[in-house]
């Protein structure tokens, strides 16, 4: 019965070209899932499995393309559903390396309760988010994260609602990996999905991403040449929260929040400033830096949280494992003839 | 034991209810009484008949939990009407007192007839004093202050006390059955380990209940039911939902699939999860998911990584199942749906049994997406019925309902124990590596079904979808012409199933005057009023059906060979609808009931006879 697990892990050296699919890639010119693409074809062969250990799963929107474009196996299920499939992959085969490909629809809005859920329990995959705060696919309606009083084709005066930031959504469901990049970025993007991938347990990396026809420009405030810099703060693990244009501006801890200072004003130094952990198994000061956002704070880019916490798929393995060693239940003929029987002559 | 003094009568076969509050401990005595008739060696069948509520309201009708046990040398079903009724409240008398035949034995716990209970069930006076009762052989015993004599020396609360009362009415039943207590004390013994206080009082208050039959006036007559005449084998009791969780593991040992079920609780059919949740050490993946649509929907997945992929539920779960059956049947990958049928629609009756999701499994998704529906009869058929819906899910790389219901999934019965080695073979079309010649919708040109290459095997790298794929190739495809071909594609696959299905076969004459056709659950009280039918010299026969899609090859030929034909259903006329539209020719009579209940012999011989006297 366990002939699927044993998945030769032996680490072969393979290039980005290994993972190109013969597929024409339909995704509009310009838009920001093709350098998510790129990314991701240039994490595979980094983390060095056989090709065919690979698993796409994704679920419906214009980033659940993807599993057609990468050459793995790969899912492409239904609306919503993406993070119930690839946890019924992975526990069926927890040797597989399997991925997500889902966006800010398929995960925070239909899919919103597998997306807690599959977080909550920690089963060791990797969620790529691509978050452009629209639904593309449908041709422009607002989503779950469109910023309040988003002017979309289904709210002609502006949204309404509040926007979830996932990051948040994350840290409330008990996660233990959260990142988060920007598509115009892309060397981020392939370190942080390279530490997703050697995460034990469910890693999200929310990529901020452009859609070129219906939200065209949406994280110019943090992408922009002119802007980025003091905009955003890439999070390095150990090293103190140091951003902006001239590297002068940092975040330090108060009693109320994190607050952001300039470097050499009122008498603080490098010293002063809060120094990232990621491996901190409280979320605190984690989801503080989720929450981050402009204008009075840059946003977190790079990995913010990366705790170590047991995997939902090995505790189910070793519960089997111990079950088969205790039980006398051996087989399925054991069982028909455990408890009360007789015999007629 | 002491000598009775009353006399004992051979009885063929006896229906006996426990019914009280659904705090009572009536589900408990029914099950030891039940497991009891078993090792004395009877045929048996048994129907536990409770309310929504986990403890409905003390004393109404609305509270009232019941479990009715039929014995003897044959039967079929969980019987009519009861030859005994224990009532342990004016509630569940007043409910109950229709199922109780003419001059039957009722046993009444004469404390609990109290002014303020006989109010709230709903009676205006006393019945165990208005001679309302006159045509009963009434028992009316103080079981309350009985079994408080008999624990007075434990120093129980009265409370904890008055809670054995359950067993001093059970104690009464082994003296009325004339069974040995040793059965009931093994039981105590093995399931009270940990708080052996309870084996002591359940011990006392049972033996009391035993002695004080013995000595009051009241039981004339007990009951000797001879031993079941069954066929040679290592026998059982086993209840429908365990049998399904049974027949699946089966299925995995011999098909070498590992088993993987995604499912979410749901009355009536949470016990299969229960039961496949204890075997892990049998390799059972369980998963426990957040909803129907993740269980359903983790099950694709791991059917897609290589597992036997099951998915349990009732009703209301297979109407939020349907989008991704659809996926299932799209990306054709095994996967077994388990619909244990209750009363709708909605939340409906959750605890009652129905055959009104036939439709649903047959047609409730969006486009053309047909499945494979397997049918079980009985508690012990559900075994088989699991196992074979297993074999043909896999081996036709097709979703496959298993309709079974509330009254099979948690009634049992005797279960003849197979040989897993003797079962029929199970061989899932798994690709091999590297085949140079795989495709992801490259066909079997016999059986259309395409082959399953698992994640992780060498050169099969492949993609599946929800999306249009091209035959063959399996690139998405929005081509009309293969959207066409794909779709009878699909349903040709499932049609196909039929070239391995065995001849429906008939109970009864080969040819004449009445067909009566069934399907599921509603077998044990179809058969037997054949059987008592046919034994009157009627012209009639049975043909109960376990395959529903595709139908046996014979079908069509069968049907005609009748002047006439009746489709009894426990729904508005489900199946009959199916075969008007599938063999139109004919003309078909229905007989239908949807009131949470099962059929009654009396009432199915009513309606065959009409029918055979019309003209």
């Amino acid at each position: 019965m366990e002939e699927n697990l044993t998945v030769d892990r032996t680490r072969v050296p393979l290039s980005k070209e290994d993972f190109v699919s013969d597929q024409m890639v339909k995704w509009c010119p310009g838009c920001g899932d093709h350098a998510i693409l790129s990314s991701l074809a240039n994490v595979f062969p980094k983390i060095g499995y056989r090709k065919e250990n690979f698993c796409v799963v994704s679920g419906i929107g214009c980033s659940s393309r993807f599993p057609y474009y990468v050459n793995t196996y790969g899912f492409h299920g239904i609306h919503g559903r993406a993070n119930a499939i690839a946890t019924g992959v992975k526990i069926s085969n927890p040797h597989l390396s399997v991925w997500v490909a889902t966006g800010d629809g398929d995960s925070m809005a239909i899919g919103g309760n597998h997306f807690i859920h599959i977080i909550r329990r920690n089963v060791d995959l990797n969620i790529m988010l691509f978050n452009n705060q629209i639904y593309g696919l449908t041709k422009g309606q607002y989503s779950p994260t469109s910023p309040m009083g988003s002017v979309t084709k289904t709210s002609p005066q502006g949204t309404i609602e509040h926007p979830f930031n996932p990051g948040e959504l994350v840290m409330g469901a008990q996660g233990t990996f959260f990142a988060r990049g920007v598509d115009t970025n892309p060397k981020l993007m392939t370190e942080i999905m390279f530490e997703a991938t050697k995460h034990d347990g469910t890693s999200v990396v929310e990529i901020l991403q452009n859609c070129v026809i219906f939200n065209e420009g949406c994280h110019y405030e943090i992408t922009s040449k002119e802007k980025r810099d003091d905009n955003q703060i890439v999070l390095k693990n150990g090293e103190p929260m140091i951003f902006g244009k001239n590297k002068d501006k940092g975040i330090i801890l108060q009693k109320h929040g994190l607050e952001v200072v300039t470097i050499g004003e009122n008498g603080i130094t490098e010293q002063d400033l809060l120094v990232h952990d990621q491996y901190s198994q409280d979320p605190g000061i984690h989801l503080m830096l989720a929450k981050m956002a402009p204008p009075y704070f840059p946003i977190a880019l790079g990995v913010i949280r990366s705790a170590l916490f047991p995997t939902y798929d090995d505790l189910v393995e070793e519960q089997i494992k111990r079950s088969k060693a205790n039980s006398t239940i051996k087989n399925v003929d054991d069982l028909l003839n455990s408890g009360d029987t007789w015999e007629i002559k | 034991m002491t000598q009775k003094k009353n006399k004992a009568v051979t009885k063929e076969d006896v229906v006996v209810k426990f019914v009280g509050d659904s705090g009572d401990g009536m589900q408990l005595i029914g099950n030891l009484f039940t497991d009891t008739a078993a090792l004395e060696g009877n045929d048996l069948a048994n129907f536990p008949d409770y309310p929504a509520e986990i403890r409905g309201p003390h004393n109404t009708i609305a509270g009232v939990s019941g479990f009715q046990v039929h014995i003897g040398k044959k039967v079929y079903s969980s019987g009519d009407l009861c030859d005994v009724i224990v009532a342990m409240n004016p509630a569940s008398l007043k409910a109950n007192l229709k199922w109780a035949k003419k001059g039957a034995t009722i046993i009444t716990d004469l404390d609990a007839f109290d002014q303020k209970a006989i109010e709230k069930s709903g009676y205006t006076s006393n019945p165990l004093e208005d001679n309302s009762l006159q045509g009963y052989n009434l028992i009316k015993a103080p079981l309350t202050t009985l079994t408080k004599d008999a624990l007075k020396e434990l120093n129980l609360d009265g409370k904890t006390a008055e809670k054995s009362r359950n067993m001093f009415a059970l104690g009464m039943m082994y003296y009325l059955f004339n069974w040995k207590l040793d059965i009931a004390f093994d039981f105590f013994a093995k399931k009270f380990k940990k708080k052996p206080e309870l084996i002591t009082s359940n011990k006392l208050a049972m033996q009391a209940g035993y002695n004080y039959a013995d000595t009051v006036e009241a039981i004339s007559v007990t009951y000797l039911v001879p031993a079941a005449t069954l066929d040679k084998g290592r026998y059982r009791n086993i209840s429908g939902n365990v049998a399904t969780a049974w027949g699946f593991l089966a299925a995995s040992e011999r098909s070498g699939r590992p088993l993987f079920l995604g499912s979410y609780p749901i009355t009536p059919a949470t016990e299969i999860l229960m039961e496949l949740a204890k075997h892990k050490s049998l390799g059972a993946k369980v998963f426990q998911a957040e909803d129907e649509i993740a269980g359903v929907c983790s099950a694709i997945g791991a059917s897609f990584a290589g597992s036997l992929a099951l998915t349990t539920t009732s009703g209301p779960g297979l109407s939020l199942k349907s989008e991704a059956i659809g996926l299932a049947v799209m990306t054709e990958l095994p996967l077994v749906i388990v619909d244990v049928q209750r009363g709708g629609p909605s939340t409906g009756l959750p605890t009652k049994s129905e055959q009104s999701d036939l439709l649903q499994a047959l047609y409730g998704r969006n486009g053309e997406c047909p499945c494979i529906i397997v049918a079980a009869q009985s508690p012990s058929d559900c075994f088989m019925g699991a196992y074979e819906a297993a074999k043909l899910a896999m081996e036709h790389m097709t979703p496959t309902f298993l309709l079974t219901d509330g009254y099979i999934g948690q009634g049992s019965e005797l279960f003849r124990i197979p040989k897993v080695a003797d079962l029929p073979s199970i061989k899932p079309p798994v690709a091999e590596p590297n085949d140079p010649d795989y495709k992801p919708f490259k066909r079997d040109p016999k059986t259309l079904v395409r082959k399953w290459a698992l994640p992780g095997t060498e050169g099969l790298r492949h993609r599946v979808g929800g999306l249009e794929k091209e035959n063959i190739s399996g690139n998405v495809s929005m081509n009309p012409e293969n959207h066409q071909l794909m779709t009878e594609l699909r349903y040709n696959k499932v049609m196909k199933v039929a070239d391995t299905l065995p001849e429906q076969t008939v109970h009864g004459n080969k040819e004449g005057e009445l067909l009566v056709v069934s399907w599921g659950g509603t077998y044990g009280a179809i058969h037997t009023a054949i059987e008592e039918l046919l034994q009157e010299g009627k012209d009639i026969a049975h043909a109960h059906f376990r395959y529903i899609m595709p139908l046996p090859k014979n079908t069509e030929k069968l049907l005609g060979k009748y002047k006439k034909i009746i489709i009894p259903e426990l729904n508005s006329g489900q199946f009959v609808k199916y075969l008007r539209m599938t063999f139109p020719q004919y003309r078909y009579h229905q007989y239908n009931k949807v009131q949470g209940l099962p059929f009654n012999v009396s009432e199915l011989k009513d309606a065959f006879n009409k029918i055979i006297k019309e003209k």
